[in-house]
């Protein structure tokens, strides 16, 4: 298990890449990477993202932790990015590897919903038409509950 | 007894700082807040809706009833977006 909390952008492609090669029993990897999103009718300038030191690293070690307790991992791989970043930059990865593509597909999935509502982050937009909090969607906590 | 207080995103904006250090005799979360929102409008407008606020004591998420005995650090927060 890697988990990583930094301000610094990280590189995608190599971290996929080195994962997926660390060893030979692993038969599937999935990856998810979260970009910050600009949109054409509501322009983004930038996204600033804050967390709890501590708390965050915790959290994201114990969702971890349970999606190797639910299936079958050889391996899993979080980096999350906190600060300031524009539209294109990645913001955080997930990776999971299994012997069989199934587990590896279902625990992404997890790390996912339980990240967007238990990890202690928060972004803040800058937009053209002025600067908030992202709100957290109902759907988003409503997602916990398929599992 | 000592607290650590933390506050994050618009809860840290709202009253206007990111952490202090408070003497308390609140056994729970809520007596805590209760007792903050009484010392300053500040607290009182960052508090007037528990429903849109979450909390963590000692790093574990939990609830306003949680009670504050051996309790070192309490944070609030808006509901995450992590991801």
């Amino acid at each position: 298990m890697d988990i990583r909390v930094q301000a610094e952008a990280f590189d995608f492609g190599a971290e996929a890449n080195s994962f997926a090669q660390a060893r030979t029993d692993t038969g599937a990897v999935v990856t998810f990477c979260g970009i910050v999103r600009d949109t054409e009718i509501d322009p983004l300038n930038s996204m600033e993202i804050e967390h709890y030191p501590g708390m965050t690293e915790r959290a994201l070690a114990e969702i971890a932790a349970e999606a190797q307790r639910r299936w079958a991992l050889l391996d899993v791989l979080i980096i999350h990015r906190y600060g300031l970043m524009t539209p294109g930059e990645k913001i955080m990865m997930v990776a999971t590897a299994s012997a069989h593509r199934a587990d590896a597909f279902a625990a992404a999935d997890f790390l996912m919903d339980y990240l967007k509502s238990r990890a202690p982050f928060w972004k803040k937009e800058h937009r053209t038409a002025g600067t908030d909090w992202v709100q957290a969607k109902e759907s988003d906590e409503a997602a916990l509950g398929r599992w | 007894m000592r607290l650590e207080l933390l506050y994050f995103a618009w809860v840290r904006e709202r009253i206007g700082i990111p952490r202090e250090t408070v003497e308390t005799e609140a056994q729970t979360v809520a007596a805590l807040v209760s007792e903050l929102s009484a010392r300053e409008d500040r607290y009182a407008l960052a508090f007037s809706d528990l429903t849109s606020l979450r909390v963590a004591v000692d790093q574990v998420l939990t609830d306003f009833d949680a009670p504050l005995s051996e309790a070192r650090e309490v944070a609030f927060f808006p509901p995450m977006t992590g991801g």
